[in-house]
């Protein structure tokens, strides 16, 4: 069997074992780390650098990465859980996982045992950060719209140009998976930050995740070797981003589920604790209502998401509508009962530091970002007449 | 085992397309059917289903257009001593 991931070659040499990460260290993780700190971060507008060193010592950058790479073979069930639990602390650290996740699942999926060697370790244990450049200032939703090129050079290699913008971790990461026009469809290659030509302008003030150090990304003339292509070209070449953004949906969605329990475990303890005529906000109906929802909502959410996972690990096809329906369902969800959170919590809600209000903020981009709400309705309706018009 | 082969990669493309009619050297491309999503879950169900990895030198859009073509790419990089499933 040709599985580049296990072929000697690709492993690096006696690499530290990360803890196997699971849902209740992630727990455990963001209690510690994330809640407490996650307003003056979304104030900041930045992940500090010790934090980001934490998460790499909790083994939490890619543990779905097999060990020969230096990660910690969780299943992607797992990493749903991990990723929900992340999100329900801070979606900027979610967001840094999410686009990191992305590369790493496309380097494992399609790197070469070269690329993974050069790569992998560096990526799995967050030495390295990836970051995922698709959007350009003109190509959001429109992908064949891409204005960025990768042209065969001279002498082999490539030659990019091009601006991406809106780039999550942009400002920090070390490696950039860059979507090009290459001379026959779109091509992704893999970027390093320190490349001659790359210039980084950070993008501040987001509506939401605040703290996900968003740039924009310019390549004047980035010569490339040839080794910078990842998977294949031709035909085939759509399918690395499909796959990419097949990921980065799940892990969108696992944080939208995040965000509709932080929402729920708010909403929970302000309306125990706050009275109107006298009586709890709790024992009003029409806040039962809201909280009934939010409860059922973030228990279908789970439900989706694992179903994805599950289908993840099992390597069905399935798994890709599985997972557009979960993102779709658990981000709309998550944008209204964050919305409904603010309600709950009258002016509190609207506070500076809130922290529903900073889901409120954080949810709406859940809507756009991996595929819009629209995106995702017109694909999930094309799979309705596809498979039930008669 | 041929058969085998063909007979469940036409399946899944059939099931995927209820209302197509397509036979094992039909070019499946020229209907029209295939976008990146569905090249991605059909290379996703030819690797679980058969045990393979195709490589990406091998992801070519000839070994694709064909459920025969799917087949003998199937044959090709199956690994020698594997026992056929049902
Ligand atoms: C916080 C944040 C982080 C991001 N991080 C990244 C990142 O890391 N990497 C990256 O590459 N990109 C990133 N993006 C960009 C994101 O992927 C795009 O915003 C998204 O794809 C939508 O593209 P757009 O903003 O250009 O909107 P447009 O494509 O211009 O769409 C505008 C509106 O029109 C709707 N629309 C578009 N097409 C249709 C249609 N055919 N029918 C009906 N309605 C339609 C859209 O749904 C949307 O509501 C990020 C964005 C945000 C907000």
């Amino acid at each position: 069997m040709t599985d580049q991931l296990t072929a000697p070659a690709a492993a690096p040499a006696a690499l530290p074992a990360p803890p196997a990460p699971d849902r209740a260290s992630a727990r455990a993780f963001t209690d510690a780390h994330l809640v407490p700190a996650a307003e003056e971060m979304d104030r900041r507008g930045a992940v500090p650098e010790d934090l980001l060193t934490l998460i790499g010592e909790a083994g939490l950058w890619a543990p779905f990465l097999p060990p020969a790479l230096g990660g910690s073979g969780t299943s992607m069930v797992t990493l749903g859980e991990i990723h929900e639990e992340i999100g329900r602390g801070c979606s900027s650290t979610r967001s840094l996982l999410t686009v990191h996740t992305m590369v790493c699942w496309a380097l494992h999926r399609w790197g070469t045992p070269e690329q993974l060697r050069r790569w992998a370790p560096g990526l799995a244990a967050g030495r390295l950060l990836g970051a995922f450049c698709l959007s350009e200032p003109g190509a959001g939703s429109d992908t064949a719209a891409l204005a960025t090129t990768a042209a065969p050079a001279d002498g082999g290699g490539w030659l990019l140009n091009g601006t991406k913008t809106w780039i999550t971790g942009g400002q920090r990461a070390d490696l950039y998976l860059v979507f090009a026009q290459g001379p026959s469809g779109t091509i992704a290659l893999l970027v390093p930050r320190r490349a001659r030509g790359v210039r980084v302008t950070p993008i501040e003030g987001m509506l939401g995740t605040r703290a996900a150090m968003l740039a924009e990304i310019t390549f004047s003339d980035v010569r490339l070797d040839s080794r910078a292509l990842l998977g294949p070209s031709g035909f085939a070449s759509g399918m690395v981003l499909t796959g990419t953004l097949d990921l980065g949906r799940y892990s969108v969605a696992a944080g939208s589920v995040g965000i509709i329990q932080a929402c729920l475990d708010a909403c929970a303890a302000h309306t125990a604790r706050r009275t109107v005529g006298g009586s709890p906000l709790r024992d009003l109906p029409l806040i039962q209502a809201k909280l009934t929802d939010m409860v059922t909502d973030v228990r279908a959410a789970r439900l989706l998401l694992a179903e994805a996972g599950r289908l993840k690990d099992a390597g069905d096809a399935a798994t890709i509508m599985a997972t557009w329906i979960a993102k779709y369902f658990a981000s709309t969800a998550a944008a209204r009962h964050a919305s409904e959170a603010v309600q709950i919590h009258g002016a509190l809600g609207c506070a500076p530091g809130s922290p529903v209000a900073r889901c409120y903020r954080d949810a709406k981009v859940m809507e756009i970002i991996e595929g819009s709400n629209e995106i995702q309705r017109m694909t999930i309706a094309a799979e309705a007449h596809r498979r039930w018009t008669p | 085992m041929s058969d085998t082969t063909s007979a469940r990669i036409l399946d899944f493309i059939t099931a995927r397309f209820p209302q197509a009619e397509i036979t094992e050297t039909e070019d499946i491309f020229s209907l029209g059917y295939i976008n990146s999503l569905f090249a991605m879950e059909l290379v996703m169900f030819v690797e679980n289903t058969f045990g393979i990895r195709i490589p990406n030198d091998q992801l070519r859009l000839d070994d694709f257009r064909t459920v025969k073509a799917m087949t003998e790419l199937v044959n090709r990089l199956r690994p020698a001593a594997a026992v056929p499933t049902a």
